[in-house]
């Protein structure tokens, strides 16, 4: 039941919070002992996996490989421990910055039912579930864009719909050919199937649209004017977790089929990756250096991160999907800290337009200090979690000889230091640009258990960059039990 | 919606329980045919979705057993009951129980998943088909 156990709490929580319409109290209570419940749960699977291995669960206890597979195998169980995480301190962001008169009933079932589907995709072990949690992600996805209800909700809800559909649409018919040309969807059966020359043959057309289904929901360039449009719409609570997540689990789906399930792919489809991946760094960040918002600055930089992501993927070698999946851990949490830090800056400030606030760093300086955090991460400045990411990413990339690519990701370094010295300089260090604010913003009320959220996810980013080595060896571990696995085959 | 047909709005009535009782038929068909609780439920959401379109989508909404959230919810807390029931032996999660008449948790898993899917598919229609923005639940 173990390996189950990360998708069914949420899934039993969203449903006893959604039980509850009409009692605020009971619905807070209920959700967030569910995220306790799922990190403690999330934290025995971990343990369990890196000290014994992966192991699987094959519901209704049907012979492989005909069964619906649940595997947690070290990567999976530890993207499923950093996800709960983010779903406790989502939790009890809502709970503190909210009253809980004003809060909309579907908040809290929707946040779970989205935690199930990402937990359920991390540990999904065949293609078509993968298929479904994916679905299933878009629907929560979709209900906290129009939980505002308001106009501008309705049209970034719309947006994220119809590019979600092309993409699902995408996905299904991808999955659909790679039945018909392996006439399997478990992915360890698949994987030993793709060896088979023939059928090695059929499979490039239907692993490239799948591909490009995945790189859709991730974001990647071209496809990626959707996400800013639509993402800044999002409660804080809800974007830290959208925002820090869901792109993500679409790159970590690319990864794994990549590097265990379909390694002999042509490598003129990996040198296409990389240079999708520098355009889409680039792209990304000069995105963000625009914009004054600072969701959609954040926004841009997510496109702009998952362009590391994606060139990790490009290298196509055990330690550049160990240096991925260190990137993405961090990517996922620094993300979520940021977010919720521009929402408490935004409560504290009162606009989230750089041109309008300042000053926050007198009158906040607690604020300042985990943005700063946060920000040198994202940045990659030594020692930060971000610094070993991008050096694990950028030796890689060095060691093979692709030497643009490595530039590209120095530059864009210096490029996310720029508009993250926006945020701080216009946020924090300028004063604020009228003389008599409209609301004493100074005095305003924030709550401690506010900050403690943000704070939760700085520990564990500080713990990355200051002590990475633990984090590091599980993971290059786990990368080479999905390699080899992949070439044994 | 302005212009309606009366002929449609006065048949939509006894149509409405001859596909409800259509889609109960395949929902049960589906426990050793092709059919189930998925197909059982889009069958009764077109059901209601003709109710909501011939007469009001107050009408439609009149005649679900319960409101469309609710009732999606049901449907998913019986499905995962179902699965749960199965694992108790310390057999895999939705490992299904028979007893001795044929009936079994498989049943149970697919009114949830007929639940489910009328529920939430209902709720949309509605929704859509409601003059004025989102539905007020």
């Amino acid at each position: 039941m173990l390996p189950l156990a990360p998708m069914l709490v949420p899934l039993v929580t969203a449903l006893l919070a959604a039980a509850l319409p009409r009692h605020a109290r009971l619905r807070r209570g209920a959700s967030l002992a569910g995220a306790v419940a799922l990190l403690v749960c999330a934290a025995a699977l971990f343990v369990r996996v890196s000290r014994g291995g992966a192991i699987s669960v094959a519901v209704g206890d049907w012979p492989l490989p005909y069964a619906i597979e649940f595997v947690a195998d070290g990567l999976a169980a530890a993207l499923v421990l950093t996800a709960a995480l983010l779903g406790v301190c989502a939790v009890v962001h809502a709970l503190a910055t909210g009253p809980a008169s004003e809060e909309r009933a579907g908040l809290h079932p929707l946040l779970h039912a989205l935690l199930a589907a990402v937990m359920a995709v991390f540990l999904a072990g065949d293609l078509f579930n993968l298929y479904v949690w994916f679905e299933l992600m878009l629907i929560a996805t979709l209900g906290l864009l129009v939980l505002g209800a308001e106009q501008r909700h309705a049209e970034a809800a719309l947006k994220y719909f119809a590019v979600s559909m092309l993409g699902t649409l995408l996905m299904l018919a991808a999955v659909g050919l790679i039945y018909g040309a392996t006439g399997h969807l478990n992915l360890a059966a698949l994987g030993a199937a793709a060896l088979a020359p023939q059928v090695a043959a059929a499979l490039p057309a239907p692993v490239t649209l799948l591909l490009l289904a995945l790189l859709l929901k991730a974001g990647v360039f071209p496809l990626f004017l959707w996400l800013p449009a639509s993402y800044h719409a999002l409660p804080v609570t809800a974007l830290a977790l959208i925002g820090g997540l869901l792109t993500k689990v679409a790159l970590y789906v690319v990864l794994r089929l990549l590097g265990g399930v379909f390694v002999n792919v042509p490598g003129l489809l990996v040198e296409a990756l990389g240079w999708l991946a520098v355009i889409t760094m680039i792209s990304g960040v000069l995105g963000a250096a625009y914009h004054w918002d600072m969701r959609r600055i954040l926004a841009f930089h997510i496109v702009s991160q998952i362009g590391y992501l994606l060139l990790g993927v490009a290298l196509a070698s055990p330690a550049g999907t160990a240096g991925t999946a260190f990137f993405l851990i961090h990517n996922v949490l620094v993300k979520a800290q940021l977010f919720l830090v521009c929402g408490l800056m935004w409560m504290a400030a009162g606009h989230h337009d750089l041109r309008r606030i300042g000053g926050l760093y007198a009158a906040r300086p607690l604020l300042a200090l985990l943005f700063l955090i946060g920000a040198f991460s994202l940045v990659g400045v030594p020692p930060s979690s971000g610094f070993w990411g991008k050096l694990l990413l950028v030796r890689e990339a060095f060691a093979q000889d692709r030497l643009a690519w490595g530039g590209a990701a120095l530059g864009v370094g210096l490029l996310t230091l720029y508009s993250m010295s926006k945020i701080w300089l216009e946020g924090f260090w300028k004063p604020h640009p009228e003389t008599r604010p409209q609301r004493s913003f100074a005095h305003a009320a924030l709550s401690p258990v506010a900050y403690l959220a943000a704070l939760a996810l700085t520990l564990p980013i500080l713990a990355l960059g200051l002590y990475p080595e633990p984090a590091m060896r599980h993971l290059e571990l786990a990368t080479q039990a999905l390699w080899s696995a992949g070439g044994q085959r | 919606m302005t212009s309606r047909s009366t002929l449609l709005a006065v048949a939509s009535r006894p149509l409405y329980w001859v596909l409800l009782a259509a889609a109960l038929w395949i929902l049960l068909r589906g426990h050793n045919e092709p059919g189930g609780g998925f197909v059982g439920g889009l069958v009764a959401v077109a059901a209601s979705s003709l109710v909501a379109i011939a007469r009001d989508t107050e009408a439609a909404r009149r005649l679900l057993p319960l409101a469309p959230l609710p009732l999606a919810m049901l449907g998913v807390g019986l499905a995962t009951l179902a699965g749960l029931l199965g694992g108790i032996g310390g057999a895999p999660f939705l490992t299904h129980l028979w007893s001795s008449w044929g009936l079994s948790t498989v049943v149970l898993f697919d009114v949830g998943v007929f639940l489910a899917v009328w529920g939430s598919l209902s709720g949309y229609v509605h929704a859509l088909l409601a003059d004025g923005g989102p539905a007020s639940r």
